[in-house]
């Protein structure tokens, strides 16, 4: 039987081509032959599935499939999860370690890897509360009391959610239940996971079962967001928050006025640009929240990336920041983050510019 | 200060630097300089505080009376001897040893029940006088200080502790583990019985609690059955640790029991159990004291215990009563894909003013009923409305296919209700048909027309418009007749997302152009990738603005069917229309 056995690399490729054509019953067909061949459902949903779902991001962004065809895709995995765990073939596990909770922050859309992080636990014998995305803080808690939970794991991909997932945490742990946090908004280290409190980081599901499994203490001691976060007591955060749309708004009309192009542009057009902006603005506000300016950085350099592979120059990201410069001359720390994010576009632009190194 | 130590006088012995002078100057005013009548100077034996003299051996070379009264004993001969305090002869052979202790280091120690510090001045060959001051006021105060700080911490930390959870087992839990930690050895909580058993929580020190279910008898323990209906703590001296049955004592508890305290948990209006606390015979009974906060510490238990408990209930009512209102999960019926998504007005809450339902006809030739609906208004009175029309549009299903009718008599009911509210509505009749393609039959009572998104991304309004209902006595309606090819996708919302306010200006309407526009993007979309797609703008455009009720539902003919199926087309990219 081994010898038959399709490498993971093959059922990668068979499922990639499966979603990508939006052949649900022909991926589901893959991973059940994958079960067949004798793989275990937990090295199919994290070395097949989860690996094609990671491929359908970098696609995106990439500009090589549409938002549709992600959508599409992301949805095809999704039942081929629920066919590979609930399927007649998966002799369902009987729960016998304890209870936790699996939830995305509030406002978080990408549920896969909370899921995902799910089914393995559900796989490993856990009885598992799966809140879905973006699931709102009252709700958490009130199912933490509803169901007194050992744990609470909190995924999050996207870093502007890092605030909303703080007072997740807090709140969670306010009532005696541990936090363990996943995803990429947590930092490739996990050092925000640190930073807002979270009782444990994870970098992946294999890594939070390990950690469920050695055992997490329930927190005794009451602390209030702002002890883990003392710098946000200059109120810059709340600031930025509170003005977006008029920082919004304002950077429009400069921007207008800098390139004349810009007053051809269509209502669709201007808000795109516009919702660049506040994009922008969100990132920055999360730097500022976390005092790190990576946050920001790390985003300008995406945001660079995927502006590229559309053809869109980088110089008025650029032209953005510097006139978002002249709107937080009150913000020592906001527009030191603005001006490192400038530096480190120009740098890139200088890059591109250089002759013969161009893509 | 030199004027003072430099005058000589007869009774000194000696002193030392830092020390005050052994001969306490009187208190002679200018006019009469000191030192006129030597004989009425005092002497350091007339100093009010104990003083001794020891030898370079540690032996009493001489005492004031002072000392003499506190340390003389009675010897075998009858004779009044001067017994050193055994920390005071440590102290005097490390001083005689080492030289000068570093300033401000006064040996100290119990003499009786009082406590002193000695203070050292040498004098000469070799000896020490030892002036002795009495600290016990100052001991006994600041011993009485750590122990209120102690204890205020640690009741303002058990306060906070137990009223973070509203969760009954763990509230439990919590407190007969604070109470081993800090009042007792073990501790076990016993909740009021539900029929013959009682909920037992035990907790050792320094283990996690137990939760155990007991078919007991309160009248074992000593004063638990009276605990348990609240009357007055009996006092823990009355209680024999003998008499206590084998259940009480928590797995691992290690020797007996050898005082036991048994107290109420008061709750708000009646018990909310009783609390059992356990010492083992090496250590001490409880004190008076400790009763006392054994005591306050049940009062905080209980508190918080009963409001758990009020939660809990409730929350089961809540649940309960909500399951009805709840939009149903969806799936796959008949050959057809329905997917939908819910979020209430105010995050809090689960249910709102919008609804939907799915009913499948009995058999795949039949026509599944799919109903998506507003009530005017939002939360729970709206909430309940909807289960009221929910509830009047299953009786109405035999009548389904004629939406006209269904209509006309939802209106009727809806107009004799007591409610005021009137709703807007969208019906469709869902078939599919051998060919894989889905026959739709649709119609809007007052409510945007559903939209149907083509695989080549076109977006199409059903040819639909009626009248509300709950509103006029009378209404008109017309239905539309579409058909969905495989990979099509017919949308049905509500106007919680066209109206969502913000965008990144904060302060537009979503609108339908842009909702259609989103659509042009989602064809060949799964309906589930559709709704969530829709439902994930409408939240980004919002941002953390409040909103209305967001509804949304997608009826889909699925793009390939099952290969164990009959053999219908596998990849539909057949056109309509």
């Amino acid at each position: 039987m081994s010898g038959s056995r399709p490498s993971a690399a093959d059922l990668r490729d068979q499922l990639w081509r499966a979603v990508l054509e939006g052949g649900e019953y022909d991926a589901v067909d893959c991973v059940r032959a994958g079960l067949d061949a004798g793989w275990q459902e937990e090295e199919l949903l994290l070395d097949v599935v989860a690996r094609v779902q990671e491929k359908i991001g970098a696609e995106w962004a990439a500009d090589r499939i549409t938002v549709a065809q992600e959508h599409a895709a992301t949805s095809i995995n999704e039942r081929v999860i629920a066919a590979l765990v609930h399927g007649p073939a998966a002799g369902r596990p009987v729960p016998h370690r304890g209870r936790v909770t699996v939830a995305c922050v509030d406002g978080e859309w990408h549920a896969f890897p909370a899921r995902l992080v799910a089914e393995v636990l559900r796989l490993r014998g856990w009885l598992v509360d799966y809140l879905g995305a973006q699931t709102p803080t009252p709700h958490l808690v009130a199912h933490q009391h509803h169901t007194n939970s050992d744990a609470v794991l909190l995924s999050g991909s996207i870093p502007t959610h890092l605030p909303a997932a703080h007072a997740a945490i807090t709140a969670c742990r306010a009532i005696g239940v541990p936090v363990l946090a996943g995803g990429r908004a947590f930092g490739a280290d996990g050092r925000f996971a640190r930073a807002l409190g979270a009782d444990a980081w994870a970098p992946d599901a294999r890594g939070a079962a390990d950690v469920l499994e050695a055992g997490l203490p329930r927190p005794m001691a009451v602390r209030q967001a702002v002890d883990d976060l003392p710098h946000l007591a200059d109120q810059e955060y709340t600031m930025v928050v509170r003005s977006r749309s008029r920082l919004v708004k304002q950077m429009l009309m400069d921007l207008e006025s800098r390139f004349p192009a810009m007053r051809g542009y269509s209502d669709a057009q201007r808000e795109r640009t516009a919702e660049d902006l506040v994009h922008i603005l969100d990132f920055l506000a999360t730097a500022l929240y976390m005092d790190d300016a990576e946050v920001f950085t790390e985003f300008l350099g995406w945001t660079s990336e995927v502006l590229a592979a559309r053809g869109v120059p980088v110089h008025s990201l650029v032209t953005g920041l510097d006139i978002l410069a002249e709107q937080l001359h009150d913000f020592p720390r906001g527009l030191h983050l603005v001006h490192e994010g400038a530096n480190l576009l120009r740098g890139r632009a200088a890059d591109a510019a250089v002759p013969g190194a161009g893509v | 200060m030199t004027a003072e130590s430099s005058s000589p006088g007869r009774e000194v012995v000696g002193y030392a630097r830092r020390v005050p002078a052994l001969v306490i100057p009187s208190p002679g005013s200018p006019a009469q300089p000191r030192g006129t009548d030597v004989r009425a100077a005092p002497t350091w034996k007339d100093a009010p505080c104990p003083a001794l003299v020891l030898d370079a051996s540690g032996e009493v070379v001489d005492a004031n009376p002072p000392a003499r009264l506190m340390l003389a004993r009675p010897q075998d001969g009858g004779a009044l001897r001067v017994v050193v305090p055994s920390w005071l002869t440590a102290a005097h052979r490390g001083l005689v040893e080492g030289g000068v202790p570093p300033e401000g280091q006064a040996a100290a120690g119990e003499i009786g029940d009082r406590f002193f510090a000695a203070h050292p001045s040498p004098v000469a060959h070799g000896g020490v006088a030892w002036w002795l001051f009495d600290d016990t006021g100052r001991r006994r105060a600041e011993a009485a200080l750590t122990s209120a700080r102690e204890q205020a911490e640690t009741r303002a930390m058990v306060s906070s502790t137990l009223l973070s959870s509203l969760n009954v087992p763990r509230c439990a839990e919590v407190a007969a583990q604070l109470a081993a930690e800090h009042l007792a050895d073990a501790a076990l909580l016993v909740l009021p019985p539900v029929g013959r058993r009682f909920a037992v929580t035990h907790a050792l020190r320094g283990e996690p609690a137990v939760h155990s279910s007991l078919p007991l008898d309160p009248g074992e323990v000593p004063g638990l059955a009276e605990a348990l209906q609240g009357f007055p703590p009996v006092p823990a001296r009355w209680i024999d640790p003998h008499v206590l049955p084998g259940w009480v004592l928590p797995a691992g508890f290690t020797g007996p029991v050898g005082s036991v305290i048994v107290t109420p948990l008061p709750g708000h209006g009646v018990s909310a159990g009783a609390l059992i606390l356990l010492r083992s015979s090496a250590e001490r009974a409880f004190s008076p004291d400790e009763e006392a906060f054994a005591r306050l510490f049940a009062a905080r238990a209980g508190a918080a215990l009963s409001a758990a408990r009020l939660y809990s209930e409730q929350s089961a009512i809540t649940t309960t009563l909500m399951r009805e209102l709840l939009p149903p999960t969806l799936g796959c019926l008949h050959g057809v894909d329905y997917a939908g998504h819910y979020r209430a007005a105010s995050d809090h809450e689960r249910i709102g003013g919008d609804f939907y339902d799915v009913h499948p006809g009995d058999d795949a030739s039949q026509e599944t009923f799919v109903v998506l609906g507003d009530v005017a208004g939002k939360g729970l009175d709206a909430a309940v409305l909807t289960g009221k029309i929910r509830n009047t549009l299953h009786a109405l299903l035999p009548l389904a296919s004629d939406h006209e009718q269904v209509l006309t008599l939802l209106n009727g009911a809806l107009l004799t209700s007591r409610h005021t509210r009137f709703a807007t509505l969208v019906l469709a009749c869902v078939r599919r048909e051998d060919d894989g393609r889905v026959r739709l039959r649709l119609t809007s009572a007052g409510h945007m027309p559903p939209l149907i998104v083509r695989t080549d991304g076109r977006v199409e309004e059903a040819d639909t418009h009626g009248t509300l209902v709950g509103a006029l006595p009378s209404i008109t309606v017309r239905t539309a007749e579409d058909w969905l090819a495989p990979g099509e996708t017919c949308l049905l919302y509500t106007d919680g997302i066209t109206e969502a306010r913000g965008g990144p200006l904060g302060d537009e309407l979503f609108g339908e152009h842009r909702l259609r526009q989103a659509l042009t993007e989602c064809g060949g979309m799964p309906g589930e990738a559709i709704v969530e797609r829709v439902q994930m703008l409408a939240a980004q455009w919002l941002g953390s603005g409040s909103h209305d009720d967001m509804a949304t539902l997608a009826v889909g003919a699925p793009r390939a069917v099952p290969p164990t199926g009959a053999d219908h087309g596998t990849d539909g990219s057949r056109g309509t229309a």
